[in-house]
Formats: structure tokens, sequence, C-alpha cells
């Protein structure tokens, strides 16, 4: 990437609310049914038919603009955009124009490099989702399935604060551990519940104007979204190296080419003709209501991150990966209540934790370890019961179903840590004896050969050896 | 009995069913029977005549069975806006004329809850826009007092029908008079209710912002009869109110002795001679029942027509769009691509009148237009209500006229947008306001009658029906009937 351009990008993120029944009718929000089987007459757009508002919707937006510092239109009117589609029943989708639920308000990116930088939200509305079009299988034709018609949205828009794809995408996780935590959104992106617009655009460096901006459409990965915007970059880049310009459009990102291609122009622009929905009254917000939602607010990953590195002083690096996930975050504290030990927890959720779930796909919450199993590991191995080397075997014991607590395995398998010193002393004795050119080496001062004489220790006790006091015993007697 | 059952108000024949005097089967009977006969005035769009039967057979077995309902085995006919479960709710349009409701409008369902007979669905302008009824794609309607002229409209098929004695009541919609204007070109009473007294889930929209339903009868009594059992809160419908409803009935009987009317200045500058001299008489009716009259004035009601045909056609524009030939209604003929089925579907099925309102609604929402247009106009309609606020603050209501003059020539005003349009100046304020408004008959001329309109406060529905029954009491305007000729 030539230095002489700045990237400038903004993001529209759209994420379905995680609402049993629709923003305006009581019809299922869940996802895969069949098509169509979960569109009511006010989905379907039926001749009379009138919206009525779920108001679940509200505590959950102003649960997202309270964690964004942001400030909520105490009168929250919906408006209609005009335009016509198959999948829009009504020919107008109701959405949120001049006063939108939330307003303003910022978050702050972590980077690859350890920096971080807060982009700024212009705003949050509330919308409905349309239907979808299906253009398979119907030789030719369209099918239209209406169960995703009415889907209630939070559509969240940055401001264009953003300067690499990098940044998108670091904004864009952001923005989903935050609705994921609030319980606002599912987040589950393969089934498009968090789908992301990018606007993109390329200026001379020091330029004070943007430059015309390309709007590229429902990417639905952090992937994706990172190679949309790398190619839109480059794509960008070309056209304005050569002399060209940039038209100003909406593009479609198609992961299987990695290229974005023009979907609509935006220069014989739709105009939407937004008014006032007359069928709903403005939705009064006071300060009551907001003061519950923010009581019933859970701690936010800024603020759980803050905890852990001071009050429990993780490392910065763990204290990020853990607070990252709600699901993790919440089974680390488990086991932290369960061992009262939140570095060994870290690491072993860090670690052993991890490296299992990932190995075998799972997520945190189906581990088949608990929380509290595991902190009884770690209880053990603190009160000198086994060793770590042990603990692993105690781990993947219980991982694999082999025993219901850390306890009952060590007992069954007999393994306990020998730390008695009248136990050790007759093996450490054997093994020097047997090994007389090594306690020779050792005596005239390789020392590193210590190890040697602990390992063959712990590999005569099965590992069950305390390993401090073998390496105590065996250089007492060697010295 | 003198007169035929059928010609009885709906109070008298409840009276009448409940004593055994006849059958709902017997007077369901009787108004198919002279709906059959009355064809020409051409009121009906749907006769429901074998499930009107069945729903009167069934009120008169629970009648026999000791059970009682308000309206137990009335005839009512709905106006063929209101979506009604399992039979053709078209709107007036071709692109409707395929469409089966698989739903109940709360209208419908709650008056047949209350007990009536649904015994079909009248004809009315194409999705409620036109004052003349001449543009439904099932026709025009025939005014059954001269079928040389227009019932008015857009419920004009339920005012014809009630006028012709075709049902017992009507049910209808106003939005900017459309109920109080056909009333009056028909010599019926109409109520257009306060904005969200009644549900307007299953009405199909024009403009939701001002759409209300009402009942429209004989007589006041009948309209608070009606009221009574079509209003309250609906949580389907989030403009509705929760506003108490009131026994309508029981508000009339009390006298009207020490009641403020205003007469609106505005209203009477240039009035009609004829019209004038009607309210006048109307007027000292009223006084000598004890009512107090005084001058008020609405400043700003010139600027009513010219915002209501703003507002009204942009909430339109958004309404219809759902009529995309994609889902239900009117699909063209082999489509070429997406925009060639829109293009042609909707151009091949809408009317005129519904097509200019689309097109004048959507310039006056497009960008760079909103501010000059809608804004505007909205302003106005701020200024409109603020008016009546300050008045009914002073009066309790508002006397006027509901028309400009008697029903006009079938054809004499259809291609005269504007001169059609001002059919509503007298009725339009209200909806702007979100007011009740009744029309009720006060005298004729030219051999037509003539509708006096009284405007009340918000929720002051029982108030203007009190006035009219009232005067009703002491006049017999409402009692007179047209002489309908069969149909050749």
């Amino acid at each position: 990437m030539s230095s002489d351009w700045e990237v400038v990008i903004g993001l529209e993120i759209h994420v379905q609310l995680s609402t049993r029944s629709k923003i305006f009718s009581g019809s299922s929000t869940a996802f895969g049914a069949a098509p169509n089987t979960q569109a009511s007459a006010v989905d379907l757009g039926l001749p009379g038919v009138l919206p009525a508002v779920n108001e679940a919707v509200f505590p959950k937006a102003v649960a997202f603009g309270l964690a964004i510092g942001a400030t909520i239109g105490q009168r929250s009117c919906f408006d209609r955009k005009n335009y016509f589609y198959p999948d829009l029943p009504k020919g107008y989708q109701i959405t949120q124009m001049d006063e939108p639920i939330v307003l303003g308000g910022s978050v702050d990116i972590s980077l690859r490099d350890g920096s971080s930088k807060t982009i700024r939200v212009t705003r949050a509305h509330l919308e409905e989702d349309a239907g979808k079009s299906l253009h398979e299988d119907f030789h030719g034709m369209t099918g239209i399935d209406l169960n995703r018609a009415g889907t209630p949205l939070l559509e969240i828009v940055s401001e264009p604060d953003m300067r690499s794809a990098e940044e998108a995408v670091a904004y864009a996780r952001t923005i989903h551990q935050l609705v994921t935590y609030l319980s606002v959104s599912d987040g589950n992106m393969a089934e498009g519940s968090l789908r992301c617009d990018a606007n993109v655009s390329l200026r001379k460096q020091g330029e004070q104007e943007y430059g015309t901006r390309t709007e590229t459409k429902n990417v639905n990965s952090f992937r994706f979204l990172e190679q949309a915007i790398r190619h839109e970059i480059s794509r960008q880049k070309e056209i304005l190296e050569s002399g060209g310009r940039v038209a100003q459009e909406t593009r479609l990102y198609d992961p299987v080419r990695d290229e974005t291609r023009p979907m609509r122009s935006k220069e014989t622009a739709t105009d939407y003709r937004y008014f006032p929905e007359p069928d709903l009254l403005p939705v009064i917000i006071d300060e009551a209501f907001i003061n519950r939602v923010r009581e019933a607010m859970p701690e936010l990953p800024t603020e759980k991150k803050q905890r852990y590195t001071e009050k429990w002083q993780l490392p910065e690096a763990d204290a990020a990966l853990i607070s990252s996930d709600l699901g993790l975050a919440t089974y680390f504290e488990a086991c932290v209540a369960s061992c009262d030990d939140p570095i060994l927890s870290a690491n072993w959720v860090r670690g052993e934790l991890l490296g299992s779930l990932n190995r075998d796909d799972l997520a945190i919450e189906d581990s088949p370890l608990s929380a509290e199993a595991l902190g009884q590991t770690i209880l053990r191995i603190k009160d000198g019961t086994i060793s770590g080397k042990i603990a692993k075997t105690v781990f993947t014991a219980l991982w694999e179903g082999k025993a219901a607590s850390a306890d009952e395995y060590i007992e069954a398998e007999g393994l306990v840590q020998v730390s008695d010193t009248g136990e050790l002393e007759p093996i450490i004795d054997k093994i020097i004896a047997d090994n007389p050119k090594q306690v020779e080496q050792y005596r005239n001062g390789k020392t590193k050969l210590l190890g040697f004489f602990v390992g063959q220790v712990m590999k005569e006790t099965g590992g069950k050896a305390n390993p401090q006091q073998v390496n105590e015993l065996v250089r007492g007697k060697l010295g | 009995m003198s007169e035929a059952i059928t010609e009885r108000t709906l109070t008298e024949q409840l009276r009448d069913l409940s004593s055994g005097e006849y059958s709902s089967r017997d007077l369901t009977e009787a108004y198919l029977q002279r709906i059959e006969y009355s064809s020409g005035i051409n009121a009906f769009i749907t006769v429901s005549a074998e499930q009107a039967i069945k729903a009167a057979d069934r009120a008169d077995e629970r009648r026999a069975a000791g059970e009682t309902a308000p309206l137990l085995g009335a005839p009512i006919a709905h106006k063929d806006i209101f979506c009604e479960k399992g039979v053709r709710t078209s709107a007036g349009s071709k692109m409707l004329d395929n469409f089966i409701s698989p739903y109940d409008a709360t209208v419908v369902s709650k008056l047949r809850d209350a007990g009536a007979v649904s015994i079909g669905k009248t004809n009315m302008d194409e999705f409620a826009m036109g004052s003349s009824n001449e543009a439904s794609f099932y026709g025009p309607v025939k005014n059954p007092w001269n079928t040389e002229r227009v019932p008015g409209g857009s419920s004009g098929g339920s005012a014809a029908a009630v006028a012709a004695s075709l049902c017992s009541a009507a049910t209808g919609t106003d939005t900017g008079g459309s109920i109080r204007q056909p009333a009056a070109f028909c010599g019926i009473t109409g109520l257009k209710p306060t904005y969200g007294r009644i549900s307007r889930w299953g009405m199909i929209a024009y403009a939701s912002s001002l759409d209300q339903a009402g009942p429209m009868a004989r007589c006041a009594e009948d309209c608070a009869l009606l009221l009574t059992h079509m209003a309250g809160p609906d949580q389907r419908d989030s403009t509705s109110s929760s506003e108490a409803i009131e026994d309508y009935s029981i508000a009339l009987k009390s006298g009207i002795s020490g009641m403020k009317i205003g007469i609106c200045r505005e209203f009477m500058e240039g009035l009609d001679s004829d019209v004038a001299a009607i309210l006048d008489n109307c007027r000292t009716v009223l006084s000598d029942l004890g009512a107090e009259f005084r001058e008020v004035s609405l400043p700003n009601s010139h600027l009513a027509i010219p915002a209501y045909y703003v507002i009204a056609p942009a909430e339109c524009s958004a309404n219809l769009s759902r009529y995309d030939g994609v889902r239900f209604g009117y699909r063209c003929e082999g489509p070429e691509n997406l925009e060639d089925l829109y293009k042609r579907s909707r151009s091949e099925s809408f009317g005129r009148e519904v097509k200019n309102r689309i097109m004048v609604g959507a310039f006056a929402l497009s960008a760079g237009y909103y501010d000059a247009y809608y804004r505007k106009a909205q302003q106005i309609r701020r200024l409109i209500k603020q008016d009546f606020e300050q008045v009914l603050g002073e009066v309790d209501m508002i006397l006027g006229p509901t028309t400009p003059g008697p029903a006009f020539r079938l054809g004499e005003k259809v291609d005269d947008a504007k001169s059609m349009y001002l059919q509503d100046i007298y009725t339009i304020s209200a909806n702007l306001a979100g007011l009740p408004a009744l029309s009720m008959p006060a005298g004729f001329t030219e051999a037509m009658p003539i509708g006096a309109q009284l405007i009340g406060n918000y929720f002051c529905e029982a108030k203007i029906l009190k006035a009219a029954h009232q005067y009703q009491q002491v006049t017999d305007w409402h009692k007179k009937k047209p002489v309908v000729e069969k149909a050749s």
C-alpha cells in the first residue's frame, strides 16, 4: 500500500436482536424454519394489518447505548423508508430516521501492535429486517421467504474513523463482543445475526475532504470483512492511481472470487422518501426506564479486563483474552471462585482448557469439564497433592469423562504425590548407586546433570514424587 | 306495524326481535330481497346471502335459548374496506378483486361478537379515495333519492344501503369526510369518532393518520348503539385510544339545555343560501331545546384542503406500495421481469384517482420537496388543531354544514378534481384535528337531503350524539325515506 493514500472506513453493522418474537408482530424469530412458516398477516403485509411494537427491543437498544456512552433518545420515533423489493412486503421498511434511540457514543478498539483507538458511533436505530430472496431451485424465478421479515435489527452506524481493514475488523469484533455480552444479540454470524456494510474511500494523505466512497453490503464474517475491505482498497487505489474516478455505488463482496462487484449505482440514487410512520406512536423512554436497564446490565468486557489486571494481577494478554468472551470469562470466574487462585486459573483456562476446546471444536458452554472441577484440580496442585504434570493427566481424564471429580480420579489411580522423605530416599540412593559415571561428572562440576537424576526419580515413582523435594534431596546427597 | 320491518330503525328492530315481532331470519331475508330489488343502486360489492341467513338462524336460536346480545340478529353491512374472514375484501379496487381476507377486522369481529349479522360488503370509491363513489372498480353507486345523482363517497355504498333500507345499519370509514358527506347526501346519520376511538386493525389503510371507522345509520340513537360496540382499545392498533368508552345509548337521554354551540364564521361565509337557510332552521330547533349559540372562528380552516391533499396522498403513496402483484391481489399476465411485474400489475389494476394520489404523495415526500410540502402541511395541521382546541375550550361543539350543497349529478365533477376535492371543505378539518364529527339530516333542497354537521371535542362523541338525538326527537328529516324503483 503506497503511503500516499489514506484509507477512510465507516461501518454500518446490522445486529439482529435476540427477542423471541418479531419487532412488529408476534411471529417467532427462530432461525432455520421451513420458508414462510414464521410469517403472519403482519409480516406478509396483508391489506389492513398494522404494526405493534415489541417492547422487548427497547431495553436491548438502551443497554447497547449505555454501554457505548451514548445519549438515549428520550423520544424515539419510527419512520417509513420507501422502496420496492419482493422481500420487503409492505414496500416500505419501518426504521428510525430523525429520532433514533441511540445517539453518539464510542468504543475503544485494541490493535495487534498493542495500541488502542477510539471509534465514534454516530447513531444506532431500531428497524425491521427484510425477508430473503431465494434464487436457487426456482428455474429462473425467485422464491421469497418472509420468515426473516420483521426480525428486529439495531443498525449501528460508525463515524468514518477507521483507517485500515485491521481497524475495521477490530471495531466489528468489539461491537460483536458488546452485543453478545449484553445479550442484545446471539451474535451468530453464520445465521446472519450480525452483518456489516463497509463504506470505504481513499484520499491523499493530509487532505481534508473525503474521497468518493463505495458501500460493500452484507458481509457476514470478520474474515470476509477484512478481505472485502482490502480488496476494495486496492481496487480504488488502482483506479485513482491511473487517474480514474471512483464511482459512488453499492458493491457486493464475493468471497469465492475474493472480489467486490457493483450492486446498484447510488448516483441514480433511490429516493427513500422517509416520513414518520403514522401507525406507531413515538416511544417515550424516561430516566426511570434507563436506570432499570442500567442496573440490570452485566459488567462490560473493558471493566472485566481492568478488574482482572488490577485486582487479580493477571497479565494484560490473559486478561484481554479471557474477558473478550462472556462465556469464557464466566467460566474463569467460577474457576477462581472454587480455587481462589486467579493466576493458576488463568493459566489453565488459557492453556489446557482453550486448547482442548479448540481441538474438539467445542464452545465454552459445552465444555465437558466444569469450572468447579477445574478449580478442584487446581486446588490439589496448590495443596501439594499432585504435581502440575499429574494435574494434566487428571484434566485429560476429566475431559474424557473417566471420572466425576479430580479427587476421585487421584484416589482411584493412586496419583497422590510422594513427599515422604523416608519413601524417596531409598529410591534416590539406588539411582546414585546405579549411575556412578554421572555422579562423578556432576561432582566435577557438570551440575546440569541434576535434572538427569531428578528425571530418573520421577520415572521411578511414576511422576508422583514431589519434584521440588526430589531436587533438594538429590542435591543434598550429591553435594 | 304500518311501515315495513326493513324501514324501522336498528333500535326499534332490536326491540321487535326481542319481543318476537319477527325473527332475525325474517329481517335478513327481507333485506336480501330488497337488496335484489334495489340492485340498480349498486350499493353492494358482495352480498353474503348464505352466510347472513346462517348467522340470522343462529341468532334466532340463541334468542330462543334465552341468550341475549346487544345487536343480536341485526343485519349490518360493512364497507368493503373492512377485512372479513373468508369474504372478498376489495376496497373497491380491481387490485383486490380476488382477495379473500384470511382474517377479521376488529370492527367486524366486535360487531359480530355483539350479535350482528354481516349481510354483505358495500361499494366504495377505490381505496376510499373519492367523494362521489364514481371511483369504484365495481361501478358507481346511485343515490337512492335520485339515481342520476351520486351518493357521495367514499362510503357511498353504506350510505345508499342505509337510505334505501337494505340493511339495519352500516359501517363506514372517514378520512376527509367519507362517512359524513355520503350520510348528508343520502339523508342518514353518520358519525366519524375521535381518531383512535375505534381500532383500525383490518381496515384497509388509505391515510393512516386520518382514517377512522364509524357507524352510519338512520338516526343518532342507532349510531350511539353501534359506536358502543365498535369502540375501544386494541393491542393490534397502537394508535387506538385507551380512553374509557361510554355507553353512548345511555348518554343520549339527557337534555341539551345550556349546551354551548359555536357557529364557525369561516364556514358560513359564501355558503349556498339554501344550505344556510337549512342550518338556520337547525340552529333555531337546537336553541328551542336550550342550546346557547355563539360565533366562533377557525382562522386556518381555509388551509385544510391543501394540507389534506398533501398528507393523505403522502401516506397513501406508502400504504399502497404493498399492492405489488407479488403476494396477493392482481398480477399482470406474463411479466417479463420484476420491474415489469410491478409496473403492469399496478398500472393495470389501480384506477385514475388512486394513481393521481400516489403520484402526488410520492412527489410531496421526495427529496428536495419534503420541507415545502409534507412538513409544511404538518405545520398547517398543527395550526388547525390549535384553532379547534381554542374554540372547543369555549363551546361544547360547532354546528356547520356537512357539504357545500346537495348531491351532485353523476359525471358532473369526474373531470374536475379540484371541484370534487372542494366537496370536503367542511369535513376535512375534523380529520386533520382528529376530532369527532357527525352529520345528521337537516332539510332538503332540490328534493335532495342536506346534512348538518356537529364537531365535538376529543372523545366527546356522547355530546354530539346527544345533541343530534335531541334534535331528532323534535324533527323528522331523518325519517324521510326515498322511493327506490325496482332494478330493471
